[in-house]
């Protein structure tokens, strides 16, 4: 079983390689995809968005945390403001949801204020400093004295956003390479040979290092050596959906002198479940998502004094994310984005450690990177270029039941739901298994359709969802496969 | 959209479901419906192929299926109405249901309603297993499907983790057909399966089952590699230096079973946070008027020959129910689990009728008895030499003994 589509003829020639198929390599490569040129994304893993941009926790930030002058305070506001347009495009849920950052005494005042004061020197809209009752009106039972309201925080599908952009790229020309890791670089003054591990060679002239976690090795592939990368791990459990009316908007404590991330807190997901989380503790490996007893008991804690109405049987799952840290852990801290047209190796855009809010920037990221192609290739504007994603945002389980009854009626696989948990159906399952970028992974059909992603994790559906396989598409048990090549889910035929 | 009435909806065609809408049929009711996901009735039963089932009931050693079967039959003799791989979507206070199959979606307005829609299994997300994430994972009871219904083998080097009956079944499925089971680790200082299952299952296939150990650490980046397993406290807390790794390429857990009832919690129904079902009186009503609950939605049964039984109650109560026959009381008598005992049900009585109080304890122990008490009046007392948390205690009580209580509290001594 091949774990992505086979193309064909590995030599290939492209204006632009982009490393990395996370939601920032993504976003560059739809950017571009507007243009007359050849691009192609490279990706080490079996799909598309498997590293931090599946593994966060969704939000789009507003830009009140970030100094005032930085990158990233910019692209954040930027960002913030480009994505409802760009997933109403993609049809990727989000919701403006707001955010309240809470002081508990004086000094917490105090640094409400200077949020206030940044945001607005970074062109953040309607922050407003409200008092307990006004509080109160808004998320009932929230502790505290005053809050900092940003009414443009919202929350995003943050692997759907991904995908999206990917789906959509795709569709508009751009070659994707997954499974396909990228072990040699070569520079020839004007453009590069990139080749991969699974036997691709590729030649461009402009290369991207969208690489996330490993964004220094790719450096010191073409020797620049002045960058680290520290992987900081944050760990979270996500909640049943039972508790979805529990949290009208994100409520986050102010920040405190010497935290490294925004502490640990609630964030609502689009889908309708809770996160606890992220925790932060730097990790050596760039790819150690493994989640700990100590944090989780930790997270446990957190979320019983934070929801006390939680019972044992609300944690539905647990999972890891990585933040690409530029400090080390003596150092802790932020250190600004890297995003840079590299004067000593011409043609090679360079963005390293693109830590949060890197999702929220993530459109306004491309803007910066395709000016920076601009510099180098004539970008002319393609006619056939296409913005809209077909389908629709969301689930067919959250349109109207006349709506619903009309699908039915048209497509009978909408009248069978294969995902109890999550009510996904059996067309919503076939349309993941047969996705555009034709990756035949069971982690692909959880990412795109929602299947096994609910309170069962998959106990209920997984076994319909290999009925589907082995029936419709002929798979044997030795082809199911979670997400890499060594991670088959079974060993065989009983008999 | 397309709407339909019936005067008794069965939600699920488990053993639960079937022998309720049998029930229901009996009592004389000639509109009863029966609506199932799968594509055929009898529940979880249909991929339970060892045997064991119905020794209470007809006194015979059945599997899963052939027991089903029996109730499958009297239900097709009886020309029950049904509606196969239609998923109930959701049921509101008012008895409305919306269901879903692939030819439409349709609008339900029920007399009464019964909810019988069974239990999943607890996943390693809900015991927010430390460690990796990688392929070779799986619930008992889904391996169980794989192997039985789709002839797919899961691993071949097993750990089991949990010793609940579903768990030690596979272990020894497992064995049959090649695997190795390493062994079954339990958390508890008690195995929380059936005494016959760690016969039959564990000790007939030398099969090690170590209790107060629990699996601390997952290894493996794509497939399973290997768990850490430790000895545990008193409060389940690994103690430290006890720790070792044991190589493996799956973990099944059999970790306990959840109880259905995301339906039951949007029709506005007040669960119990002790058996993770519904509040239910002597007639198995649930808060809600006309909404009757039974089976491994209510509480799950070790034994399915209860859930028949209990089921067959609630489908002729059902019926009673849209005769008008049955109201609430004025008020009710309250049954409360005290020392020893985990819960209860019915939760409360009318007292107007004999009912069966079905019962859990806390803890293994011998030679006790289960007391029922109003005060410190004696209702019931049943002797037993062996009580143990795995096995549900049913005690029958009669009306004339609940004359003037209040309050019965259930205790072990
Ligand atoms: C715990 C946590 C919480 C966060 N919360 C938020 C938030 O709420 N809001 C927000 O805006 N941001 C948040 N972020 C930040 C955000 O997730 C990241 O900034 C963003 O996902 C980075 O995307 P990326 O594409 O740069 O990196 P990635 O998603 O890591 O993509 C890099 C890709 O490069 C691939 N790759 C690496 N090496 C090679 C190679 N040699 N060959 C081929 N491919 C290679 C990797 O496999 C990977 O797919 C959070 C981050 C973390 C860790
Ligand atoms: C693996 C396993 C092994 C067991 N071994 C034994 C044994 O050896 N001996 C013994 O006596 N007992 C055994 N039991 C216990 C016994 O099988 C159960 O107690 C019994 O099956 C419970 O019956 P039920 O009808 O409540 O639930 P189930 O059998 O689970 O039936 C519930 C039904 O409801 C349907 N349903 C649920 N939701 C919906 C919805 N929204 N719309 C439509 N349909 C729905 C489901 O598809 C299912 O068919 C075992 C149980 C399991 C799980």
């Amino acid at each position: 079983m091949r774990l992505y589509k086979k193309i064909e003829n590995m030599e290939k020639q492209y204006d632009v390689c982009i490393i990395g198929a996370g939601v920032v390599g993504n976003a560059i490569a739809r950017e571009l995809s507007r243009y007359h040129i050849r691009v192609a994304v490279v990706e080490k893993e079996s799909d598309v968005s498997m590293g931090t941009s599946s593994r966060n926790s969704g939000v789009i930030h507003s830009g009140i945390h970030y100094k005032p002058g930085t990158v990233r305070a910019r692209l954040n506001v930027q960002g913030n403001a480009m994505m409802s347009h760009l997933c109403r495009e993609l049809k990727v849920k989000i919701q403006y949801i707001g955010k309240l950052t809470v002081a508990q005494d004086e000094e917490d005042i105090q640094t409400l204020h200077s949020l206030k004061e940044q945001g607005e020197a970074n062109g953040v809209p309607g922050l407003e400093i409200l008092d307990a009752a006004q509080m109160q009106k808004i998320q009932p039972g929230v502790g505290g004295i005053k809050a900092l309201l940003s009414p443009s925080t919202g929350i995003i599908c943050p692997y759907g956003l991904a995908i999206g952009l990917a789906e959509n790229a795709h569709a508009n020309g751009v070659d994707f390479y997954l499974s396909h890791e990228v072990s040699h670089i070569s520079a020839n003054g004007h453009g590069f040979r990139v080749r991969t591990a699974a036997g691709a060679d590729l030649s461009c002239s402009v290369l991207v290092n969208a690489a996330g976690l490993y964004s220094d090795r790719i450096c010191r592939m073409l020797g620049i050596t002045e960058y680290s990368i520290y992987p900081c791990r944050g760990e979270y459990l996500i909640l049943d959906k039972r508790l979805q009316g529990s949290l009208n908007v994100l409520v986050y404590p102010a920040p405190r002198k010497g935290g490294a991330g925004l502490g640990i807190h609630l964030t609502n997901t689009v889908d309708g479940n809770i996160l606890i989380g992220p925790s932060n503790e730097y990790v050596d490996e760039a790819d150690d998502y493994a989640c700990t007893a100590q944090i989780i008991e930790l997270l446990k804690k957190e979320g019983h004094e934070l929801l006390p109405w939680l019972s044992t049987s609300d944690f539905i799952r647990n999972f890891s994310g990585l933040r690409p840290k530029q400090m080390p852990p003596e150092v802790k801290g932020f250190k600004d984005f890297v995003i840079e047209s590299r004067k000593d190796v011409p043609g090679f855009i360079n963005l390293v450690g693109i830590e949060s809010p890197g999702l929220t920037c993530s459109p306004a990221i491309a803007l910066m990177v395709r000016d920076m192609v601009a510099e180098r290739l004539p970008l002319r504007e393609k006619s056939s270029f296409v913005a809209e994603r077909p389908g629709r945002v969301g689930f067919f389980h959250e349109l109207p039941p006349d709506e619903q009854a009309e699908l039915v009626e048209q497509n009978h696989d909408y009248g069978e739901i294969v995902c109890r948990c999550e009510q996904i159906t059996r067309k919503e399952v076939l349309d993941a298994i047969q996705n555009p970028l034709g990756v035949r992974t069971v982690a692909a059909i959880k990412y795109r359709s929602r299947a096994m992603m609910g309170r069962c994790q998959g106990g209920f559906c997984l076994p319909r969802i290999v009925e589907i396989l082995q029936k419709d598409f002929g798979y044997r048990p030795e082809d199911y496969i979670l997400n890499s090549a060594g991670s088959r889910l079974f060993a065989g035929s009983v008999r | 959209m397309n709407t339909i009435k019936h005067d008794v909806v069965v939600i699920g065609g488990g053993p639960a479901g079937l022998a309720a809408a049998i029930a229901a049929r009996k009592s004389g009711c000639k509109d009863v419906l029966l609506i199932e996901r799968d594509k055929r009735l009898g529940g979880i039963l249909n991929q339970c192929i060892h045997d064991g089932f119905g020794l209470h009931k007809f006194d015979e050693a059945l599997t899963g299926p052939e027991y089903a079967q029996r109730f499958i039959d009297e239900f097709n003799s009886l020309g029950i109405d049904s509606m196969l791989s239609t998923i109930v979507l959701s049921v509101d206070g008012k008895r409305n249901l919306y269901v879903s199959s692939r030819k439409s979606l349709t609008r339900i307005e029920a007399g009464s309603v019964i909810l019988s829609m069974g239990c999943r299994e607890r996943t390693a997300g809900a015991i927010s297993l430390p460690g990796t994430r990688p392929a070779g994972i799986y619930t008992a009871g889904a391996a169980q499907n794989f192997i039985n219904l789709q002839n797919i083998m899961v691993g071949k080097k097993v750990v089991i983790l949990g010793s609940g009956d579903i768990g030690m079944i596979m272990a020894r499925r497992m064995t049959l057909e090649g695997a190795k089971v390493e062994a079954v680790f339990e958390i508890l200082p008690y195995p929380s399966g059936l005494a016959r299952n760690i016969q039959q299952c564990l000790n007939d296939y030398d099969i090690p089952l170590y209790l107060s150990t629990s699996v601390i650490e997952i290894h493996g980046k794509e497939r399973v590699t290997g768990v850490t397993v430790a000895g545990t406290d008193k409060n389940f807390k690994p103690i430290p230096g006890t720790e070792r790794h044991v190589p493996c390429d799956t973990i099944l857990l059999s970790v306990g079973l959840i109880p259905e009832n995301e339906l039951t919690r949007g029709a506005g129904v007040q669960m119990e946070a002790r058996t993770g079902g519904a509040g239910v009186d002597d007639t198995f009503m649930t808060g809600v008027p006309g909404i009757f609950s039974c089976g491994n939605v209510l509480h799950v049964h070790d034994l399915v020959d209860h859930v028949s039984d209990e089921a067959s109650l609630v489908g002729e109560y059902a019926v009673r129910y849209l005769d008008g026959e049955i109201k609430p009381p004025e008020s009710y008598i309250k049954i409360e689990p005290q020392q020893g005992v985990r819960y209860v049900l019915p939760q409360k009585v009318s007292g107007m009728r004999d009912f069966t109080l079905s019962l859990r304890v806390t803890t293994p122990s011998r030679d006790r008895a289960v007391w029922v008490k109003d005060g410190d009046r004696k209702v019931a007392r049943k002797k037993m030499i062996r009580l143990h948390p795995a096995e549900m205690i049913r005690i029958n009580i009669k009306k004339e003994k609940l004359q003037g209580a209040k309050v019965l509290e259930v205790s072990v001594e």
